[in-house]
């Protein structure tokens, strides 16, 4: 610490942003020193904003210190690609390495903060799992190929199934944090093959109802600072939305009273004015509480009882000026998410409040936008694993560990003649996957994001692409060329954005709306088993964060490997904290470490979805039983 | 004025009777009585205010305020909570009169407090009492239950129909917790770093709420003043520095202990009280008011009198009121060696001059008294002092930079032979 001038910065952050005093300056005068004073290590999901902080460099990134100096990296802007926030960043070059991950101030975003794992996700670019070269796969074995050929070959056994099956049984999965170039050219080239069947909401079970546009935010993310009453239904906001809690965080101390429906009582560091926490399988019947005390026009609610939290709630939302009703990942991986969607909707509408959703991926409704999504007779993500297709082609996605159902997905793919994949890492696809094509990671390829408030935010590519990867939006278009399709030609990204949103935020804003109609409120019985909750944990979010070690290494990182249920369910049960225990789902098994989380409501198991060990399990939300081992 | 001192005396006269802190022996001696009258009468608060004001009743605990007009800032239309808290942490090198007050006459600080906070509006009060004297804190406690059980405190005090009550908080020893918004925040259960000033605690003190906080001595006058009368008080003393005033005298004389004499008297009065100075040494130099007060030499010292006014003319502080004595076998270098290793120790960090200069200053001190001096080092001292004064949130930057630039100023020539010639003036 002998650099630290006492200025207490750190610890400030930590009381008044991060919500929590994880840094102390025990001590007195020159004797005082900073320090993690509480038992554990700092385990905020912000942490990383005190390196930038510190006005003496005695913080500093673990990762990147005394590795380059900062005169010599060039610092060039981008955006994050995790969360709907779209934070603004920049990534500091040197070499065609990228160094570290800083944050740029944009107060209508992300203010002056970056959540860690905005941060540190930037190691994944350097990761030793990088597919460096096209692949194919010749007799079972992989093998190198230049561009030329890879490209000849993908296309050639595309045309076959085409010619073989028809357009139609080919799938086209996306992941949602790809740009809306790439997005726009791969719907472009699914449907040019005659395909229908393309999707990026590929975490999603329930695509039912009549849904009036591209679900977003419903308000510009600043207005959530000013919020005086907010409903916040099925999110684990701290670690699905680091930096949106802290604007709510910094809301409740102005006064918000916030409420939240949600699976597990999760410490959201501030005060909650009133909560409901039940089993996920209870969630449609816990909103339907709160719509009824409401008086919500939504019919089916005759037999629903109202508790007191829920009349509490409904009171707090008619009264205030400035509210809103938000949904948060939970809700809308939910198996009634459509549902909850409607009953949320009635419930903003009966209080005059604005209705939105956390968009949980950077550009989910950029994907949306330039309708990345089924179209007439076409398969949605979910109906493309449960029925399987006879060829995929993925971008930037891992089915495998990310599909609602990931155990179905693997099958779908491993029983399909082809699966190409456009990927900037050697992820688990190549199991199956017969051609695997390089794509430029982010910050190494030119783009635009649209954030869950429809803002759109381009940027260049910060640094080259590692080996022979190129952009994904080039590679698709060359693909398109290969395929003999119309409309492949563009030279430059900015082309093909003038192409996908001709009049930019204008096109995005006339797109948007989160109406649905035609859904009946029917899932109002709660089951009675042990249940699965199955949320993306904060570090398993995509194939970044997965591949970021510093993530990884942190407490939340530790946490998303493990399952978690409450004391009283583990005594019950006779099973030990901190043993390895054996889940069981759907005639699957695995063994998971077991931690015990007393934040969640009895018969409720945190088995993380997105992870390898979990990933046979299959379904995110279901009935699940853990045995002793 | 006879020595020894045999007037009416504010604080300590219970020390004349046997059993000195119990309730009877106070009430026997007309204690309670003013707070009876006060609540019987419905005297209003500016009227009390005024009294005091007109005692001339100045602050005890080192500043001298005048404790009518700090009262006065209270917030009279405040709809809410308000507090009273005293001021027992007496971390003043050389101070020990407080704790002889809550020892020995802990129902008049009592009675105080209770009717400052009648004064004030408050619902409660809170003495911090220094942390290294538990039994003070203990005893204290005592007193208390023996006055909750007289019903002089809780709801309903004397029939009246109004509730207040007191509680005792022992701190943990910090010197930086003395300063009152460090010690509302100690109060607090927070860190004890002074607070930024404005807002003052009248405005936003304990809880952030409207707060007056005196010290002990100060409060423990008030029933006196009651029950005399402010002119009276004011007659004990001289204009502008009414009453007496406790002594804690110490180090180089024949009987160190405190004396209660009125405001006003001459030093040499207080030092013959105390028996002069041992084995007939000759009288160097005078801190007048605790280690913080500049140092005064003995001739500049002997032509004073003790009360703020005198003091302040003379180039120091009446503070605390702790006289400490040092005759002709003391080192300077020495002296002060120690006195700034109480600052570099006791200073809480939270503004960088006072957090960096007072470790500064202790250490070019302990090199110029261990032989290793520089000619350089006294002017560079008296630069560092320079730029810790009044460049901080707290007074303790400027406490730790009296005793330099006094000792300097008035014994430079001690700090050069040391610099000079690595070894003490004194005994050679």
């Amino acid at each position: 610490m002998t650099r630290c001038i006492h200025c207490s910065r750190c610890v400030r952050f930590g009381q008044e942003i991060a919500g929590m005093m994880e840094l102390g300056m025990p001590g007195r005068g020159e004797h005082m020193e900073v320090m993690p004073f509480l038992a554990h290590q700092v385990t905020s999901e912000l942490s990383g904003n005190v390196i930038d902080l510190c006005p003496v460099g005695a913080l500093t990134s673990k990762p990147f210190r005394f590795s380059a100096r900062p005169w010599e990296l060039s610092r060039r802007r981008t955006i994050s690609p995790h969360d709907g926030l779209g934070a603004n960043m920049a990534v500091h070059v040197k070499g065609n390495h990228v160094f570290r991950a800083t944050p740029v101030e944009n107060e209508a975003v992300n203010e002056c903060w970056l959540a860690d794992r905005d941060r540190y996700s930037y190691q994944a670019i350097n990761s030793d799992e990088r597919l460096l070269a096209p692949m194919v796969k010749d007799g079972g074995h992989w093998v190198e190929l230049d561009w030329r050929k890879a490209l000849a070959q993908a296309a050639g056994a595309l045309k076959v199934i085409r010619e073989n099956h028809g357009g139609d049984a080919i799938g086209f999965i996306a992941s949602p944090r790809q740009t809306v170039e790439e997005l726009h050219l791969f719907q472009k080239l699914a449907r040019a093959l005659g395909s229908e069947n393309v999707d990026s909401r590929i975490d999603r079970a329930d695509f039912s109802g009549t849904r009036a546009g591209v679900e977003w935010l419903g308000m510009p993310v600043a207005d959530l600072s000013g919020l005086d009453r907010c409903l916040v239904v099925g999110s684990s906001l701290r670690k699905e939305q680091p930096l949106v809690a802290q604007r709510l965080r910094q809301a409740v101390k102005k006064g918000l009273q916030l409420n939240v429906v949600h699976a597990a009582d999760d410490d959201l560091l501030c005060r909650v004015a009133n909560k409901l926490i039940v089993r996920p399988s209870g969630l449609v019947e816990a909103l339907a509480q709160v719509a009824k005390a409401a008086g919500a026009r939504i019919d089916g609610l005759g037999t629903v009882a109202v508790s007191a939290a829920a009349q509490a709630m409904a009171e707090s939302l008619k009264s205030g000026a400035s509210k809103a009703v938000l949904l948060g990942a939970v809700a809308q991986q939910h198996p009634a998410a459509a549902q909850l969607h409607a009953l949320a909707q009635a419930i903003a509408e009966a209080t005059g409040a604005r209705f939105g959703f956390l968009v949980d991926s950077a550009d989910q409704v950029g994907a949306g936008v330039v309708n990345c999504r089924p179209g007439q007779g076409g398969a949605h993500a979910a109906a493309m694993f449960a029925e399987a297709k006879k060829a995929y082609v993925i971008l930037g996605a891992e089915p495998e560990l990310e599909a609602w159902n990931s155990a179905q997905a693997r099958r779908a793919l491993e029983s399909a003649e082809l699966v190409v994949v456009l990927s900037p890492f050697k992820t688990r696809t190549m199991d199956y996957a017969q051609v695997m094509l390089p794509v430029a990671a982010y910050a190494e390829t030119a783009g635009s994001y649209v954030s869950m408030e429809g803002r759109l935010q381009s940027f260049r590519a910060a640094a080259a692409p590692q080996g022979e990867a190129r952009p994904a939006w080039k590679v698709l278009r060359v693909l398109g060329n290969q395929l003999e399709l119309p409309g492949f030609d563009q030279d430059t990204v900015a082309q093909v954005l003038a192409e996908a949103l001709p009049q930019g935020e204008a096109t995005i804003a006339g797109r948007l709306g989160n109406g649905i109609a035609g859904v009946a409120v029917t899932a109002l019985h709660a089951g009675t088993g042990i249940e699965r909750l199955g949320e993306t944990p904060i570090y398993q979010l995509d194939a970044y964060t997965r591949r970021a070690p510093a993530l990884q290494a942190t407490a939340d990182g530790q946490a998303g490997q493990a399952a978690a249920a409450s004391g009283s369910l583990i005594a019950r049960l006779g099973l030990s904290i901190d043993k390895p225990v054996k889940v069981s789902q759907d005639g699957a098994e695995t063994v998971l470490k077991l931690v015990r989380d007393d934040a969640l409501p009895d018969d409720v198991v945190r088995v993380p979805a997105c992870l390898a060990a979990a990933s046979r399990l299959g379904a995110r939300y279901g009935e699940l039983t853990l045995e002793k081992m | 004025m006879s020595v020894p001192y045999t007037g009416p005396k504010v604080c300590l006269w219970t020390l004349d009777h046997p059993n000195p802190a119990a309730l009877e022996t106070y009430v026997a001696n007309g204690g309670y009585a003013a707070l009876k009258k006060i609540l019987a009468e419905k005297v209003p608060a500016e009227k009390i205010i005024e009294e005091v004001k007109l005692s001339a009743l100045r602050g005890r605990g080192g500043a001298g305020f005048p404790t009518g007009l700090k009262w006065s800032f209270m917030p009279r239309n405040y709809d809410g909570d308000k507090y009273v808290v005293c001021n027992t942490d007496e971390g003043e090198p050389g101070t020990f009169k407080d704790r002889d007050i809550v020892e020995f006459n802990p129902h008049q600080l009592i009675e105080g407090m209770i009717i400052a906070g009648y004064t004030l509006g408050a619902r409660a009060g809170y003495n911090y009492i220094h942390g290294e004297i538990f039994e003070l804190y203990q005893s204290w406690e005592k007193a208390l239950e023996e006055a909750r059980a007289a019903g002089y405190l809780g709801k309903n005090i004397c029939g009246s129909g109004w509730d207040f009550d007191l509680h005792a908080h022992h701190g943990y020893g910090a010197y930086v917790c003395g300063e009152e918004t460090a010690l509302l925040e100690s109060l607090e259960g927070k860190k004890g770093q002074p607070r930024f000033k404005p807002p003052f605690p009248a405005s936003y003190g304990l809880y952030g709420k409207p707060t007056t906080i005196n010290n002990t001595e100060t409060l423990a006058s008030i029933p006196w003043i009651m029950r005399h009368g402010g002119q009276a008080f004011l007659d004990l003393g001289k204009p502008n520095n009414g009453g007496t005033k406790i002594f804690s005298i110490s180090g180089h004389v024949n009987k160190p202990g405190n004396y209660e004499i009125p405001l006003g008297t001459p030093f040499g009065d207080l030092l013959e009280m105390a028996g002069g100075v041992r084995n007939g040494h000759k009288l160097k130099a005078v801190i007048p008011g605790g280690s913080s007060a500049p140092v005064l030499p003995a001739d500049v010292m002997m032509a004073c009198t003790l009360d703020f006014d005198s003091i302040a003319k003379a180039g120091s502080m009446l503070g605390s009121g702790a006289v400490i004595v040092m005759d002709e076998t003391t080192c300077m270098v020495k002296a002060l060696e120690r006195l700034s290793y109480f600052y570099y120790e006791e200073s809480c960090g939270q503004c960088t001059p006072c957090r960096e200069g007072t470790g500064w200053m202790y250490r070019v001190i302990k090199r110029i008294e261990h032989g290793e001096g520089r000619p350089e080092d006294l002017d560079l001292l008296m630069n560092v002092g320079t730029n810790i004064a009044g460049r901080t949130i707290c007074a303790l930057g400027d406490a730790a930079v009296g005793p330099v630039q006094s000792f300097i100023k008035h014994f430079r020539k001690e700090f050069e032979y040391h610099i000079e010639h690595k070894k003490c003036l004194v005994g050679s």
